[in-house]
This record gives C-alpha cells, sequence and structure tokens, in this order.
C-alpha cells in the first residue's frame, strides 16, 4: 500500500505537487494520470526517496521508502528518466542492483528472461532501443519479486506488442495482490488498464475514483438516433428536454435524454427508428476537460519539464 | 521478445546473509569491473606509470654527464622519489579521471537513481563506493608503485644507487601506492560535490596540475606555505624517502595534510549527496 498525505514539493518558485493525499491499494492497478507537467514524475520520486518532500509525508506499507532494509525486494520501480549506465550490459546493471540486495544471480537471468531480453543481455545497454531500455528497466523493477510496483511511464517507446506485453503483466501483478501504481499522460491507455484513477493537474489532486465512475462522472452520455423522421422526433426530444444535433442523413445525436425513454416517445409518436445507441463521450475528452485548466496554466509560461526537475 | 512467462510469483529469492556493507562493496565492484572504460583506464594507469619511470630514469642516466652538479645532487639525495615520481606525472591524472567518473558518470547516464533505490542509505552507498575504489587503488597502486621501483632502481644504479633496505625507501615506495589511492578518493569526491564528469575532471586536474605551479608564482613564504599545503604537492611526499631541502613539510606531514583536504571534500560530498535531490 502507498500512502501519500498532503505532499508538497517546490522547486524554486514553481510548486509541482501541491498537498497531495492519496491512497494506493493492492490488488489493483492504479492509473497515475495528469497531463505533462502536472507532477506526477515529482510525486513518484518523492515516494521513493529520490527527492525530498517541501512538506508531507510519503510511505509505502507505512514506512518511508529510506527505512526500507532490502528496498528492492518491497518496491519495484521503473523511472521515465532512464537509470541505467550507457557503457554497461544488462546483465552487469541487473547484477550490481541485485548484489546490494543480497539477491543471487540465477534471479538476474530470470528477470532477463522474463522481459525478454535473453538476446541482448551481454550487450552494452547504450546500444538500447527506447523499447529494450524499457524493458531492462522493468527487468529492474522485477528483481526483487517487490509487493509494490511503482511505473512511471512504461508503454513509453514500446511497440504495439510491447504494449499489449506491459499490460498484462500489469494486470497479472495485480491480480497475484500487488499493488500497481502506473503513470501516465494517456487517458485511453489507463481506460483499458488501470481499476482505479488517481487524477492530478498542477500538482494538485483532480479525481481519486474507480475508472468507470471516472467515465460516469465526467463523460456525457449521448444516444444516436437514426430515423427517416428525424426532424420531427427532434421536436419531440426537444419538448422532453433533450438536446439534440441533426445529421444531413438523418442521424441525431440527443444528450440530456437516456436511450429507453427516446425509444418510449418514438414509439409512442408512431416513428420509425433504424439505430438507437447509446453512446459514451471519449475517456479522452472527459480527461481533457477535466484537465483543461492546468493544462491551459501550463502551456502559457516555459512548460516545466517533469522529467527532470533540475 | 514475445515471451509473457506466466510465473512471476515464485518461492522469494535466495537471500543473501552476507552483512550489508559487503554486498554494496560487491556491488560497487561489479559496477567498476563492468564498464569497459574504467578497465581501460586501469589498464593506462599501469603502462604510464612504468612505461614513464624507464623513460624518465634511463633520460636522467643518460644525460647524467650533462646535467648540472645541482640536478644531480637532488637525485643522487632521493632516487626513490625520482623513480617514483617519474611515474606518477601522468599516471596519477587517470587516478583523477577514474576518482570523478565512478561516481559522476552515475549522475551523467542517470544510473544513480537506480542506485538510489536499491541503496536509499546514500551515505552506505558514498562509503561502499569510496571503499572499494580505494582499496583498488591502493592494492594496484602499492604493485605499480614496487614494480615502478625495481625498473627504475637498475637504471639510475650506476648514478644514485638505491636500495629497498635504505631508509625511508620501503616507506616511500609503499607510500606511492598510498597517495595514488587517496588521489583517487579525492578526485571521487569532488566528482560527488560537482556530479558531472568533465567539470569533476577539469576540477581535479586544476587542483593538481594549475594550481601549483601558480601558488608558486605567489611572493614570498606565504606562496610558498600556500603551495606546500596544496593538496597533490603536500600528498606526494609520502613517496619520497626524505625530506626534500626544499620542502616545508615531512613525508608524513604532509600525507596528513591531504588526509585533511580528501577527508574535508569527502565529508562535504557527502553532506551534499545526503541534501541534494538525485
Amino acid at each position: 500500500m502507498i500512502e501519500a498525505k498532503n505532499l508538497t514539493k517546490r522547486y524554486g518558485d514553481k510548486v509541482a505537487v501541491n498537498d497531495l493525499s492519496f491512497t494506493v491499494e493492492p490488488g489493483r492497478v492504479t492509473g497515475f494520470l495528469g497531463p505533462n507537467g502536472a507532477g506526477k514524475s515529482t510525486t513518484m520520486r518523492l515516494l521513493l526517496g529520490l527527492d525530498r518532500p517541501d512538506g508531507g509525508d510519503a510511505t509505502i506499507h507505512g514506512r518511508h521508502y529510506r527505512e526500507l532494509p532490502r528496498p528492492l525486494s518491497v518496491v519495484g520501480a521503473l523511472l521515465e528518466a532512464r537509470a541505467v549506465h550507457t557503457g554497461r550490459s544488462a546483465y552487469h546493471h541487473l547484477l550490481c542492483l541485485a548484489q546490494t540486495q543480497g539477491i543471487g544471480g540465477r534471479r538476474v537471468d530470470e528477470v532477463i528472461e522474463l522481459v525478454g531480453l535473453g538476446d541482448v543481455a551481454r550487450k552494452r545497454a547504450g546500444g538500447f532501443s527506447l523499447g529494450m531500455g524499457q524493458r531492462l528497466g522493468i527487468a529492474a523493477a522485477l528483481l526483487g519479486d517487490p509487493s509494490v510496483l511503482i511505473l512511471d511511464e512504461p508503454v513509453n517507446g514500446l511497440d504495439p506488442e510491447g504494449i499489449m506485453w506491459i499490460r498484462t503483466l500489469m494486470k497479472r501483478l495485480a491480480s497475484e495482490g500487488r499493488t500497481v501504481f502506473v503513470s501516465s499522460h494517456l487517458m485511453n491507455e489507463m481506460a483499458v488498464t488501470a481499476e482505479h484513477l488517481i487524477v492530478i493537474g498542477r500538482g494538485r489532486l483532480i479525481a481519486d475514483c474507480s475508472t468507470e465512475e471516472f467515465i460516469e462522472r465526467s463523460t456525457e452520455q449521448q444516444v444516436v438516433v437514426r430515423s427517416p423522421d428525424a426532424e420531427q422526433l427532434a421536436a419531440l426530444i426537444g419538448e422532453e428536454g433533450g438536446k439534440t444535433a441533426l445529421d444531413g442523413d438523418g442521424t441525431l445525436t440527443v444528450s440530456n435524454l437516456d436511450a429507453p425513454r427516446i425509444g418510449e416517445l418514438a414509439a409512442a409518436g408512431g416513428f420509425v427508428l433504424h439505430e438507437l445507441t447509446p453512446r459514451r463521450g471519449s475517456l479522452e475528452e472527459a480527461f481533457m476537460e477535466l484537465t483543461r485548466d492546468s493544462v491551459e496554466y501550463g502551456a502559457a509560461p516555459a512548460p516545466h519539464g517533469e522529467g527532470d526537475p533540475r | 521478445m514475445t515471451t509473457v512467462p506466466s510465473a512471476t510469483t515464485r518461492p522469494a529469492a535466495p537471500v543473501d546473509r552476507r552483512p550489508r556493507f559487503h554486498r554494496l562493496m560487491l556491488s560497487e565492484w561489479t559496477k567498476i569491473r563492468s564498464v569497459r572504460s574504467t578497465v581501460w583506464s586501469l589498464i593506462l594507469l599501469v603502462v604510464l606509470d612504468l612505461g614513464f619511470t624507464a623513460l624518465f630514469t634511463a633520460l636522467t642516466a643518460a644525460q647524467w654527464d650533462k646535467t648540472d652538479p645541482a640536478g644531480r645532487a637532488a637525485v643522487a639525495a632521493d632516487p626513490t622519489g625520482t623513480i617514483l615520481g617519474s611515474g606518477f606525472f601522468l599516471s596519477q591524472l587517470t587516478v583523477c579521471v577514474l576518482g570523478v567518473m565512478v561516481i559522476a558518470s552515475e549522475y551523467s547516464t542517470g544510473m544513480i537513481r537506480a542506485s538510489l533505490l536499491a541503496v536509499p542509505r546514500r551515505m552506505s552507498m558514498l562509503a561502499a563506493k569510496s571503499a572499494v575504489f580505494g582499496l583498488l587503488i591502493l592494492v594496484l597502486g602499492t604493485v605499480v608503485s614496487f614494480a615502478s621501483f625495481f625498473i627504475g632502481a637498475p637504471i639510475l644504479h650506476a648514478k644514485a644507487p638505491v636500495s629497498l633496505s635504505d631508509p625511508g625507501v620501503l616507506r616511500a615506495v609503499v607510500g606511492g601506492g598510498v597517495y595514488l589511492a587517496l588521489l583517487g578518493l579525492f578526485a571521487l569526491a569532488i566528482g560527488g560535490i560537482v556530479r558531472h564528469t568533465a567539470a569533476g575532471i577539469t576540477g581535479v586536474i586544476g587542483f593538481v596540475l594549475v594550481l601549483a605551479p601558480l601558488a608558486q608564482l605567489l611572493p614570498g613564504s606565504f606562496g610558498k606555505h600556500v603551495h606546500a599545503y596544496l593538496p597533490s604537492e603536500a600528498g606526494h611526499l609520502i613517496a619520497q624517502a626524505h625530506q626534500g631541502k626544499n620542502d616545508l613539510l615531512t613525508p608524513w606531514q604532509g600525507f596528513g595534510v591531504f588526509c585533511a583536504w580528501t577527508v574535508a571534500l569527502l565529508v562535504i560530498a557527502a553532506i551534499l549527496l545526503k541534501r541534494r535531490d538525485a
């Protein structure tokens, strides 16, 4: 379990994380969502003890990261910025990390196979593609078989196959009862992987709820109606308080009125329906709607790169 | 790269029960030996040291009759210092570069984040790194120092005979290794403070090569004192068999001064490491 309490971090006079509190529960994938520069990476660095908070507290299983005696067997982390010496092979990179925890070389070989880097394990990591680098980062995160995973933008740079792989992996890790906390600036990516969402903008909490609830709450339900009598039907719907938009080919997009009610209206009025489809606004739209303020703010002054806050 | 193996949960990884610091040192040793550039630098250290010992002592011997009496006297007074000094002349730079790289390259590549995630107690990480690197250079430096002595002494023998059993000589030869090890830690501390490879190397070489001649330009006894207490000037005295006529400090005093510099810089590096965001 991950807990952030009133977490605050300033870089100079910029507030990167502002009084942020949330809990990440085990057994499910929790998405950490926000536009670029929202403070996701900074929050993760605070959780991992890489940066020191200016206020508040971040704990994992009730302890500060710095107090964990063998941290890699409790928390596995993938950071957004690369964290590998370019002159070292994947194998030796993992080995030197494993040795600090007293983990043997056999486990190193295991995680190399697990992420599919077996063929290049002895090659210098500097020559790795972005996707291979991500896989190596994930191997490092899994090294200690940790109960908590903190992954910063893990799908970055992965090909479609790699994206499928990481989705499956995250879901499986969560189903094994682990805490999986994964950041992304892509709403759609989170919609297919995360059960729970923590959304931030400008370093502040915007939403902390299930993905479903988030979509429910923030997207407008619409119904697509096709009918030869679209115009009359539109008038009828309007009288009932629905809002309609009519396309040229007799397609109505109705909001503010649900599909069963529209069907009843059509039946009562004797109108023929060719289609009656409830439709959710896209998640991406909902996300943009919610975070619009923070994005607008972030775009005006020089954007604060969140990857490397120095 | 298509594998999605089913087993991520396995019985807990076999856990090494050796003491924590031992594990950290093992890890730092893996870091050093698994990067090609550090291995090459170590080889360069040996080659440069032994090569220049042979070259300079041979030149000194060949030019002996053309050398002025003062120059001859300086060599004859302390042949050990001449032999070891000619080896260190360039090889000490590889130790400086290595010392900076061992820590600064972790910052430039981002490796430091992985290291600190594995070892969030930053002092322990720095201590293990310093210990492993210091020991490595101590062993290699001592071997090189002895090899350098046994190459240089026979070459100079006809002009300025010296034997390991002469007073101060054994201490000086061992001191050569100690000097290099301490210089390595001095460079590592600066690398940890500036966290940037190029800037760190420039800084250390500035300290070692540039500051000394500059300090000599300072007037009077003030300049003389500043010069004598500079880290590398004081430090290399331990690799001399006797206190030179113009030396303000004895070998052991010089060693003490260099230790003080190194410890002070390591403490600053440690405090900064603890305070700064990684």
